[in-house]
């Protein structure tokens, strides 16, 4: 005899009820990046700059952002950062600002925004981030999120306190008022929520650091919660290029999408729609896909459904349509990756590879790499230093097991988290670096001084969850990944070699100078004391002087440094100098205030200058370094990663 | 580092021949010439077997070692280092080991952080260069190796003055010196009819404790595994200044047969070196690849080649020494079978199977190989 059901169907309706967005996320916030304090920390901070970061490139202005972290004291003494648990975020752009009555929504309520609907490369891509990041706060310290924002030096500022209605996924406004602020144009948002501050790997100042190397147009000034400033200015005076809104490509649409796209488009014929909707579409194309499909190209779109709609699109899947067009890019660039390692990472070698764009499901996407090998010359009197007591048996083996640093970035923001779930991490490893010099253990990163640089660069970058932390594995991007890191590692093995010969020509020299006092005082010994040491000496240094080519290995050696001549888009560093297309910093002493399209052609004049400079005599063309602070940075983050 | 040497005293052969390095490095100099010294090759390459002789002869082909090439450059200094370290033996009249060597000459190159030497490893090789390139043994160049043989039988020695009758020491019997040299060891009475030269110390112990030497008046010698210098050289006394003849006691493997192939016709490494160690007369007793079915060893106290034993063994069937029929047999034999045997296998019969059974036997047939 069955059981008597305890709850009735009518009871169950009773129960069921629709579950908000914002609800959903409340309960599941470790989908969005807030998993625990120290990572939620990290994603307000992000998606408080990721945004910043496109309203100014999208109004075509130069980024100057500062993050502020400061720790809230609750009544009590403030505790030392490392301590505390409930930090204040605050972070100010010099962005076109936002008009009054969008504040409100786009602060606290989820889902809102200007980037999904459309195709286009971005940072943000749901509109949840900033919001979902307010909501945190929210949760976590009651505190509403605030807003000043401006559009011109004409209008005045508006202040905002917005909290998220969790149940309706609506912004409930606390405080709007009209204030005075010292900026003329921007966005400042501040939000206090519960976190941990800790350096190191997947930290704030990691996160800064990468977003710097990456984005060297942006002038970034971080207030850490320790009391440390860190300016970045800088160091690349060019906004990368406004990339191009496009339509779908066919190939990247699920038939749900074009189910959707069917009754949603402004098209009064199915081939209008085709043609209309879609890019790489033409109308004669248009009419061809209809007839394959056995639909009147007449058709109304919205009465396309059921079976005509799914043959429409195993029809379009199956025909023949260009790639999509890439001008909706905006790659980095090889110079701007350049001037970004070079800028904030120590090393002797930097290379950087923009690969020709390619396709996946339908998506345009661009691969870059790079890469900074070494040390830096700076280090050399420090590691003199150390070797300076005579080594005792056995001591020579211990080398430096240092692996390599993989950073990886997705539109030009830096991904922290589950690296060994990320396309480009696997591809990293499966390159054979061997094969360029350098040691590499089996399923292993390679070893040495080293940081690989590699960024995905698409209209809708495929990652692996909501938080934004891993790229997926498609064949076509790992094959671009692949082949960018081959190149890089081509450079980078040219460059070893080319060292490592120099090298020992330096060795072959030394080796017969240092010996020969050896083999004079054993000599003398022997002889019981009687021989003519200085004569001796005399005669054999003559000897290797004119073994090892005499003055002209003298000259051979100051100049044989190993110039960057076939290697493109490389820098390489000695004691003696800096060669390569060094990146001629310019500090932009416009205010941020100038007309962007004249800072833009200011810029361009400083590229070309900086492409004249590249084979200028070595020791004349080395630009005093700059972001010395930066560079501090990045190495005391090196060090601890 | 330089000794005091006294004015009064002559200096050796020995010593004369290490200053003559030194005089080398000062003629090319003054000839503007690349110091170069010539080193016999000591490889197998470099080795004939004097088949009349019964011994391994090192050839003529000998190596270039030259300061001015980067590659032999620091070993040249090294050498030179090397021989001003065992001259001051020489002038002082010291004996040493290889490792002291290695540390006596081991310093950091003035005007860097380099080491003249990194490890011993560096610093041995460079000894035995010089006792071929100055055919000087290296008991006279006074480094001496570890004492890692035994004695014990009918034998009186004396030693710095002291007198030492090798039946009187009980068990552990006489530790054989690395240097064995008339004038360091003399060899007072010897009435023994043969000597027994066992590889392993276990074994040696077995054949001591049951008084086997005793009983078949012999000497009983161990070095435990590849017998150094000092034991080689003890043996080759007592067989040609006695006539006593040799046997040799080994496990069934291929090392062993190596070993025995030392003790015979002298190492490969310092063929120079047999005309004063190796025994071409002495005969191989056992263990052979015959004797587990002769004495009915089971097959379960074998061991299982592995593919290092077979590389070897077919090495030494290549070897021109080993190419008399009855010794490509007993290598053949081994590999047929595919097991090696130990003597400590015999226990397996009884404790005292090897004194009181295998080596009667063997002795009264005359079954060994020569």
């Amino acid at each position: 005899m069955p059981a008597k059901p305890t709850v009735s169907a009518v009871e169950m309706g009773a129960r069921q009820r629709e579950i908000s967005v914002s609800e959903f996320f409340t309960k599941n916030r470790h989908l969005l990046g807030f998993d625990n304090p120290r990572k939620a920390l990290l994603t307000c901070v992000k998606e408080a700059v990721d945004n910043a970061l496109d309203a100014c490139e999208e109004a075509g202005i130069l980024p100057d952002v500062v993050v502020r972290v400061e720790t809230v004291a609750n009544g009590e003494p403030a505790p030392p950062a490392s301590q505390a648990s409930r930090f204040r975020i605050t972070v100010t752009d010099n962005g076109p600002g936002i008009v009054r009555q969008q504040i409100p929504r786009i602060f606290a309520k989820l889902l809102y925004g200007s980037k999904f609907h459309r195709l286009r490369m971005s940072r943000g891509q749901q509109g949840i981030g900033i919001s979902a990041a307010g909501m945190y706060g929210q949760l976590t310290t009651g505190k509403p999120v605030r807003i000043i924002s401006r559009t011109s030096a004409r209008t005045p500022a508006h202040y905002f306190e917005v909290e998220i209605d969790t149940k309706k996924n609506e912004p409930l406004i606390r405080e709007s008022k009209q204030i005075t602020w010292e900026r003329d144009r921007g966005t400042q948002v501040t939000m206090e929520v519960e976190g941990r501050y800790q350096k190191g790997r997947a930290s704030v100042d990691e996160y800064v650091e990468q977003t710097i190397i990456a984005n060297p147009h942006v002038e970034l000034t971080y207030y850490a919660p320790d009391g440390e400033i860190k300016k970045h200015p800088r160091t690349y005076a060019e906004l990368p290029p406004s990339p191009r809104e496009i339509k779908p490509h066919p190939y990247g649409i699920e038939l749900g999408m074009l189910l959707k796209m069917l009754q949603d488009t402004a098209s009064h014929s199915v081939s209008g729609f085709l043609a209309g909707d879609f890019s790489r579409v033409s109308p004669q194309l248009a009419e061809e896909i209809c007839k394959a499909a056995g639909l009147s190209p007449r058709a109304r779109p919205r009465d396309v459904h059921g079976e005509a709609a799914e043959t429409l699109y195993k029809t379009i899947q199956a025909t023949r349509i260009m790639a999509p067009p890439t001008n909706c890019l905006s790659p980095i660039g090889e110079r701007a990756i350049l001037a970004g390692l070079y800028q904030h990472l120590k090393g002797d070698f930097y290379t950087a590879v923009s690969r020709p764009p390619a396709v996946y499901r339908g998506n345009p996407f661009v691969i870059e790499a790079g890469v900074a090998y070494g040390r830096g010359p700076e280090q050399g009197p420090e590691g003199r230093q150390k070797e300076a007591v005579p080594l005792a048996e056995g001591e020579a083996e211990e080398t430096d097991h240092e692996l390599a640093r993989v950073i990886r970035y997705a539109n030009r923001v830096p991904l922290l988290y589950q690296q060994s779930a990320c396309a480009i991490y696997k591809a990293v490893l499966d390159t054979t670096w061997r094969n360029y010099g350098l040691t590499q253990s089996r399923g292993a990163l390679p070893a040495g001084p080293m940081v690989i640089f590699v960024h995905m660069a698409s209209v809708w970058v495929p990652f692996t969850s909501e938080s934004k932390e891993a790229i997926a594995e498609y064949d076509e991007i790992r094959k671009e990944i692949t082949l960018a890191l081959r190149e890089c590692g081509r450079r980078l093995g040219v460059f070893l070699r080319r060292r490592e010969r120099a090298h020992s020509e330096q060795r072959r020299r030394n080796i017969f100078e240092l010996y020969i006092d050896e083999v004079v005082d054993s000599c003398n010994r022997l002889k019981g004391g009687t021989l003519p040491v200085a004569k001796l000496r005399e005669q054999l240094q003559r000897m290797a002087m004119k073994r090892t080519g005499g003055e002209k290995t003298d000259e051979l050696l100051g100049r044989n440094g190993g110039g960057p001549e076939g290697l493109p888009h490389s820098i390489i560093v000695t004691p003696e100098g800096v060669e390569g297309e060094v990146p001629v910093a310019v500090p932009v002493n416009g205010t941020p205030d100038a007309e962007p399209n004249a800072e833009r052609r200011a810029s361009a004049e400083s590229a070309t200058e900086g492409h004249g400079a590249r084979r200028r005599p070595r020791a004349a063309s080395r630009p005093p370094r700059r972001g010395r602070a930066g560079r501090a940075g990045a190495r005391a983050g090196r060090r601890r990663a | 580092m330089a000794m005091a040497t006294k004015k009064a005293r002559k200096p050796t052969a020995v010593e004369r021949k290490l200053v003559g390095v030194a005089d080398l490095v000062v003629a090319a100099a003054q000839r503007q010439k690349d110091p170069t010294l010539a080193i016999p090759v000591r490889a197998l390459s470099n080795i004939t077997f004097n088949e009349r002789r019964g011994l391994l002869e090192m050839g003529k082909r000998k190596q270039a070692r030259s300061f001015f090439n980067v590659a032999m450059a620091k070993k040249f200094m090294q050498t030179v280092l090397v021989a001003d370290a065992l001259c001051e033996l020489q002038r002082a009249n010291l004996t040493t080991s290889l490792r002291e060597i290695y540390y006596r000459t081991k310093h950091t190159i003035t005007g860097s952080h380099e080491n003249t030497l990194d490890t011993q490893d560096e610093s041995d090789p460079l000894i035995e260069d010089l006792e071929v390139t100055l055919e000087a043994l290296r008991e006279e160049l006074h480094v001496r190796a570890e004492n890692a043989g035994s004695v014990v039988g009918p034998l009186v020695l004396e030693d710095d003055g002291d007198r030492v009758d090798c039946a009187r020491l009980g068990k552990g019997g006489y530790s054989v010196p690395s240097i064995v040299e008339p004038e360091y060891l003399d060899i007072k009475r010897c009435t023994a009819d043969f000597v027994l030269l066992v590889e392993k110390g276990t074994q040696w112990n077995r054949l001591s404790e049951d008084k086997f030497w005793r009983r078949y008046n012999c000497v009983l010698l161990t070095g435990n595994g590849q017998p150094p210098r000092g034991v080689r050289r003890l043996a080759r006394r007592l067989h040609e200044e006695k006539s006593l003849p040799v046997y040799v006691l080994v496990d069934n493997d291929p090392w062993g047969y190596y070993i025995y192939s030392v003790v015979k016709q002298g190492s490969i490494n310092l063929a120079f070196e047999s005309q004063r160690m190796a025994i071409p007369k002495a005969k191989f007793v056992g263990l052979s690849s015959a004797d587990p079915e002769a004495y009915g060893l089971p097959r379960n106290v074998g061991i299982k080649l592995n593919d290092k034993d077979v590389a070897r063994a077919r090495e030494l069937l290549g070897y021109a020494w080993f190419q008399k029929k009855p010794w490509q047999e007993e290598i053949k034999r081994m590999l047929t079978s595919g097991l090696k045997y130990e003597l400590d296998a015999l226990a397996n019969k009884d404790f005292q199977y090897l004194t009181k059974r295998y080596l009667p036997r063997k002795l009264k047939e005359k079954d060994w190989l020569d």
